[in-house]
């Protein structure tokens, strides 16, 4: 898709670069003359806001852990001195703390992006895999986070999750005891999750590059789902999607700054800000938002064991999309059915959050709240599989148009290329 | 099979039963907070400074009885956006106040009638801890912790309107059927309704130098607008910026907003 580099070293020390290490020939062509498709619309700019947010947690981490120090009794004082003597330490603490559920609002609205749009079809099951991946490392990564701040719902929520993993026969306790390095959560745990805590970024950042690597060699998908066939149908990347990209990245950075320095603790628990006490139990153990779904499907299932098992599923076959998927149709704006089942499955996903952030005997209208959330993880499952096999077998697609020039342009000439 | 189906529906009238006599029983919930507005909340909300300093009195001569404040420094209350004594009253606060001292160069924590030694705080010193300990803090309190004050506003749900309801709410009648527990008291706001700490603030229970009337009401406003300061010191600064930021983005935004128009349209993008 790149195709032949149209980079042409002017310097003398950019010749003799890039006879050496073409760094500037790779970054002109990755980053400036790349064709990328000319009918990306809005949600096309999560990508760039996502590298945006990977790097704002990475440096604002750094930053605190400069001054966090991972020890049972002293942990949350350490925060509060950041909070209070550390120098703008408020600031760079509200920033990654809000900038994980800026994070994960960012990835939850491009992965649905990269549903609707089928972005995960041939030729792009790698960028799809890799998401995935990226998604649970980042979960993984928010989770050894949550904890650091060692209040209450830090360690009540280390301690119900890795419970989670004794559910497991046999071995299950054991693993439990390796995983906190002790026979509870305590000082051990906090110390390792604080080490992965510090390490996981930048394995995301790595997978991150393979993501991107991978979506270079086909290029983007596109609202249209349909392929780039001519030059007519694409615009370099630069300036056209850097602009593009860096306008709704500043709208976006907006939203967040509007949290960190007006409603720093919206996404938080009050409980979190009173220091961990093993021998007190909050009334309601609640998980950072971004995760209430999954918490809804582990809730709904009446054994412990199966109920971990269908919230790993849960991420874990989304994997598998671009194979259950039977259409040949990729974007939803000619899939006529399966639209609604798209937008069903949104509403679903939602639902089990609420549902998540309810009391385990909440009801909702009447109806318990714990039903609702079997319902919803139900449907979750039948997307994946049955809903996008059958569909994409029997669904008769709306035409498609001839090319995303023609798409765009109707028949006027383009004026770029 | 018969058997089985008795045994089910014995247990579920059983249960059913207990259900009954349990929603008989008084629901001891909190109640949801009085609705209160402070100074200090929305976007341009500020700290009331002379409810401040106020509040820092009642936590003294009220609160600090019992309650430690171990995140603060006297230092802080000259910090811009708190209370903002000047310097020399803080330093005089400080001083009235006594910190542990040892070891000295003997290595004596005590002293021969077997006090800790003490000394007048700096503004370096944080506010000293009521009891030396949980197990002292619990005897003095038959059995009860008083918790420590520093972050309270942020750590329960609607904090400071949960605070002054607190704080505003001794003296009610239980309702028939509750009976509060022995060393307790009635506050209705406190999940449970039974809480160990007896009424704190009291009308004029404090003489503000001020001369502003110490009602229960007035009190418990200053003191919470002094613990909201307390969990949150750097509000001011932080909203202040965020106004700053937001301009700069703004603005930034419609640079942006009209290159992007531009090369939109040149291009024909979508």
């Amino acid at each position: 898709m790149s195709g032949p580099s149209t980079y042409n070293p002017k310097s003398g020390i950019e010749k003799w670069l890039d006879q050496r290490l073409p760094l500037p020939r790779f970054m002109h062509d990755t980053m400036l003359t790349f064709p990328t498709p000319r009918n990306l619309n809005f949600w096309y700019t999560f990508g760039g806001i996502l590298t945006f947010c990977l790097g704002v947690q990475i440096i604002t981490g750094i930053v605190l852990a400069m001054h966090y120090v991972a020890n049972a009794g002293l942990a949350f004082d350490s925060v509060e001195k950041i909070m209070r003597d550390v120098n703008y330490g408020w600031l760079i603490r509200y920033v990654h703390a809000n900038g994980a559920s800026m994070f994960f609002l960012a990835v939850y609205i491009h992965m649905f992006r990269g549903i609707y749009y089928g972005s995960y079809k041939a030729p792009r099951e790698i960028i799809w895999i890799l998401g995935v991946l990226i998604y649970l490392l980042m979960t993984a990564t928010a989770f050894f986070g949550y904890v650091l701040p060692w209040g209450q719902m830090s360690f009540w929520g280390a301690t119900v999750i890795t419970n989670l993993f004794s559910a497991i026969p046999v071995i299950g306790p054991g693993i439990a005891t390796w995983l906190w390095g002790d026979f509870a959560v305590g000082d051990a745990t906090l110390n390792r999750f604080f080490s992965l805590h510090y390490l996981l970024p930048f394995i995301i950042a790595g997978v991150v590059g393979l993501h991107i690597w991978a979506l270079h060699v086909p290029g983007n998908n596109n609202p249209l789902g349909i392929d780039v066939k001519s030059p007519q149908d694409t615009v370099p990347f630069h300036p056209y999607y850097t602009v593009k990209d860096a306008f709704f990245l500043v709208l976006f950075i907006i939203v967040f700054a509007g949290f960190v320095f007006f409603e720093p603790e919206f996404f938080g628990s009050p409980d979190n800000n009173i220091p961990a006490n093993p021998l007190v139990t909050p009334p309601d153990i609640v998980p950072e938002w971004y995760l209430l779904p999954f918490y809804a499907m582990l809730r709904s299932v009446p054994d412990k064991l199966l109920g971990v098992l269908v919230m790993g599923a849960a991420i874990v076959s989304l994997a598998v999309l671009p194979w259950t998927d039977t259409s040949r149709v990729r974007s939803n704006r000619f899939r006529p059915t399966m639209k609604w089942f798209f937008w069903f499955f949104v509403v679903a996903c939602v639902t089990l959050g609420y549902c998540g952030s309810q009391p385990v005997d909440a009801t909702i209208a009447g109806i318990p709240a714990v039903w609702i959330a079997r319902l919803a993880s139900l449907y979750y499952f039948a997307f994946i599989y049955p809903i996008m096999f059958f569909v994409g077998l029997f669904e008769t697609p709306k035409p498609l148009p001839a090319s995303i020039a023609q798409s765009v342009l109707g028949d006027k000439p383009a004026a770029a290329e | 099979m018969r058997l089985a189906l008795r045994i089910t529906l014995a247990a579920g009238l059983a249960v059913g039963l207990v259900g009954a006599v349990s929603a008989q029983e008084i629901d001891t919930h909190a109640r949801a907070p009085k609705h209160v507005e402070y100074e200090f909340e929305g976007p341009f909300g500020k700290y009331d400074r002379a409810a401040l300093q106020r509040g820092y009195q009642v936590y003294k001569e009220v609160c600090a009885a019992c309650h430690s404040l171990k995140q603060i420094a006297f230092r802080n209350l000259m910090d811009h956006g708190g209370p903002e004594f000047s310097e020399a009253q803080a330093r005089a606060l400080a001083a009235a106040a006594k910190v542990p001292a040892g070891p000295n160069d003997k290595g004596e924590t005590h002293n021969d009638s077997g006090e800790v030694l003490t000394r007048s705080a700096v503004l370096a010193d944080y506010f000293p801890a009521p009891f030396p300990n949980e197990e002292a803090a619990r005897t003095a309190n038959a059995g009860a912790l008083p918790p420590d004050l520093s972050l309270m506003v942020k750590a329960r749900h609607h904090g400071a309107a949960y605070v002054y309801s607190l704080l505003t709410s001794y003296g009610e009648k239980p309702p028939a059927g509750f009976a509060v527990a022995k060393g307790k008291y009635y506050n209705p706001y406190f999940a449970g309704w039974n809480i160990g700490m007896p009424q704190p603030v009291t009308n004029n229970g404090v003489t503000y130098s001020d001369g502003t009337k110490a009602s229960i009401e007035q009190q418990a406003h200053d003191v919470v607008t002094f613990l909201a300061w307390a969990a949150e010191p750097k509000m001011e600064q932080r909203k202040q910026m965020g106004f700053a930021v937001l301009i700069f983005l703004l603005a930034f935004a419609s640079v942006l907003g009209l290159a992007y128009k531009k090369v939109k349209g040149e291009y024909a993008l979508k």
